[in-house]
């Protein structure tokens, strides 16, 4: 399963006095079983990009094909493919309003037309997926705290069993700790299940960790299309579109700029502290 | 699909119109809307046209963006328009099936048609040359003389003002919604009656939600900033008449007075 955005460019209010592009050109291919980031600042254009990619949107001009079908062909059936590319929208929890969780998360499946049984299975499977205590299944969605209501939404989307799984700023409100643990479970799921996953977010160090290419948008267009290692060694050029790359690159690079021998191509932590042990080990030689 | 509706909307650009101060807009739009009742003939309205046009080359909104607001209101326009044209009893004029037309009817069709019509584009440039804070605004200055019989005005100027700001606010919450149910297979589109109320469940829970949420922040923000309505509060910005207010009023007498004598003619 991949999709292949060809030359997709999408305007908003297209004939009115305040048109904008919030797409130019983007061209991009996710073939399966990736972990994509996509980056970009507050009015980049990537919350535009990822609706393109279930027809929630459609494109201006160009074409996208799932799984080698255009989308736009007139006998596409729309409902197949959002079932397939499942997209968790900014504040999921916006969304829920059923009576309890667990009625919620079976929306999705239901509105596939599984019977009640398979329907609650999958909800069932979704929940312990995102790790949402059993005793909540039941309350109102409306008493969870903020981390927890986000994760059921996210189950409401799971639920569907989608083969790719597309994520609008998951994090975005939620304490450091509500972050990392969510970041987490995306991997988890990612590794375990070989999902398609494309993750948006505005910053580097949340993503860095754990994708495996980031794409990173500017103004509607493609800026950098890499592994983050690659991507981040552009930090000066990132820092100009208001992006910044992880911590530890500034550090490694100013390092290096003093004259201690150490590889800048550390994007976490743990790796810089391994890079930077190695240097000195070299150094001691 | 919700961003289609331009009647009510503010249409940002720079131009005469767009400076009047607000209640000359609003007066001349009831001074406007009145004189399309009192003609008699046609000729009324074509000066009312001309008057129409001027104030629209004017404003520079775009002609094709106003007529693409009219279309919210065409099925009222063609449901009144039928029922006067049919309904009309007099002198026959064609026939045909179970209808006739009458000449009184045909008359009527096409007077509430081209009034209807003038009404709403009339008004229209109105929104679209006014933000919605200055329409208010100007509201609330041209209500003050019934602060004597006690009427609020203040509190429904701002309750007016706020829920003009909300619209958008809403319209893009329900459009969010709306992607995130779809994007969940629901299915607003397809089905009976039934079926369709029943999918605006997940659309309308959330919306309300999401509304009340809304408005207990801004009552929290106002709150904070030490609001407690119209006593004693000054504006940032007052209405002031310039000139070009002056020269406004004028014209729209103008207007009514050419309009009346023209449009009362007994000539046909």
């Amino acid at each position: 399963m991949s999709i292949i955005l060809d030359h997709i460019s999408y305007v908003y209010g297209e004939d009115g006095p305040m048109a904008v592009k919030a797409l130019d050109d983007v061209c991009l291919q996710i073939p399966d079983g990736q972990f994509v980031g996509i980056i970009g600042h507050t009015g980049s254009g990537k919350s535009t990009l990822v609706q393109h990619m279930n027809g929630l949107l459609k494109a201006t001009s160009g074409h996208i094909y799932f799984n080698g079908e255009d989308i736009y062909d007139r006998d596409f059936e729309m409902k197949k493919l959002r079932s397939k590319v499942g997209l968790v929208f900014q504040y999921p929890e916006h969304q829920l309003f059923e009576i309890d969780v667990f009625s919620d998360v079976c929306f999705g499946p239901k509105n596939l037309g599984l019977d009640k049984k398979e329907a609650e299975l999958r909800a069932f499977d979704a929940l312990r997926k995102v790790g949402l205590p059993m005793e909540l299944y039941y309350q109102s969605p409306f008493e969870l705290s903020g981390g927890q209501k986000r994760r059921a939404a996210i189950a409401g989307v799971l639920a569907m069993a989608p083969e790719m799984l597309i994520l609008d700023e998951p994090t975005a409100g939620l304490d450091p700790k509500g972050r990392d643990e969510i970041l987490h479970q995306i991997k988890q799921l990612q590794t375990q299940t070989n999902m398609t996953i494309l993750l948006v977010s505005h910053s580097m160090e949340d993503v860095a960790e754990y994708v495996d290419r980031i794409v990173v948008m500017n103004k509607g267009k493609v800026m950098y299309d890499d592994v983050p290692k690659k991507v981040f060694s552009h930090y000066k050029e990132l820092e100009e579109v208001g992006l910044a790359a992880p911590q530890v690159t500034y550090i490694l690079h100013e390092l290096r700029e003093r004259g201690f021998r150490v590889d800048v191509n550390a994007t976490t932590i743990e790796e810089a502290a391994e890079a930077v042990l190695q240097a000195l080990k070299n150094d001691g030689k | 699909m919700l961003r289609d509706i331009t009647l009510g909307q503010y249409y940002q650009t720079e131009s005469v119109v767009h400076r009047l101060d607000p209640r000359v807009k609003l007066g001349g739009t009831l001074l406007f809307i009145i004189s399309l009742f009192l003609f008699r003939n046609f000729l009324g309205y074509g000066v009312a046209v001309v008057f129409l046009g001027v104030v629209i080359g004017l404003s520079h909104v775009p002609f094709r963006y106003i007529v693409k607001g009219m279309r919210a209101i065409l099925f009222l326009l063609l449901i009144t328009v039928f029922f006067n044209l049919f309904l009309t009893p007099g002198t026959e004029l064609v026939s045909f099936w179970k209808l006739t037309i009458t000449v009184e009817g045909l008359r009527m069709a096409v007077n509430i048609a081209v009034r209807l019509t003038m009404l709403i584009i009339g008004s229209s440039i109105m929104t679209l040359t006014t933000t919605p804070n200055n329409l208010t605004d100007g509201m609330e200055k041209m209500m003050k003389p019934l602060k004597l019989f006690r009427v609020p005005v203040h509190e429904v100027a701002m309750i007016m003002s706020i829920a003009l700001r909300f619209i958008p606010i809403l319209l893009e919450e329900t459009d969010k919604i709306m992607k995130a149910q779809i994007a969940r297979g629901a299915d607003f589109e397809t089905g009976n009656i039934v079926k369709r109320a029943r999918a605006l469940v997940p659309l309308l829970v959330p919306l309300f939600i999401s509304a009340f949420r809304r408005a207990n922040d801004l009552a929290m923000a106002m709150e904070a900033r030490c609001y407690r309505g119209g006593e004693g509060r000054t504006k940032m910005k007052p209405l002031v008449y310039q000139k070009r207010d002056r020269i406004g009023y004028l014209c729209i007498l103008c207007y009514l007075a050419v309009g009346i004598t023209v449009g009362r003619l007994t000539l046909f």
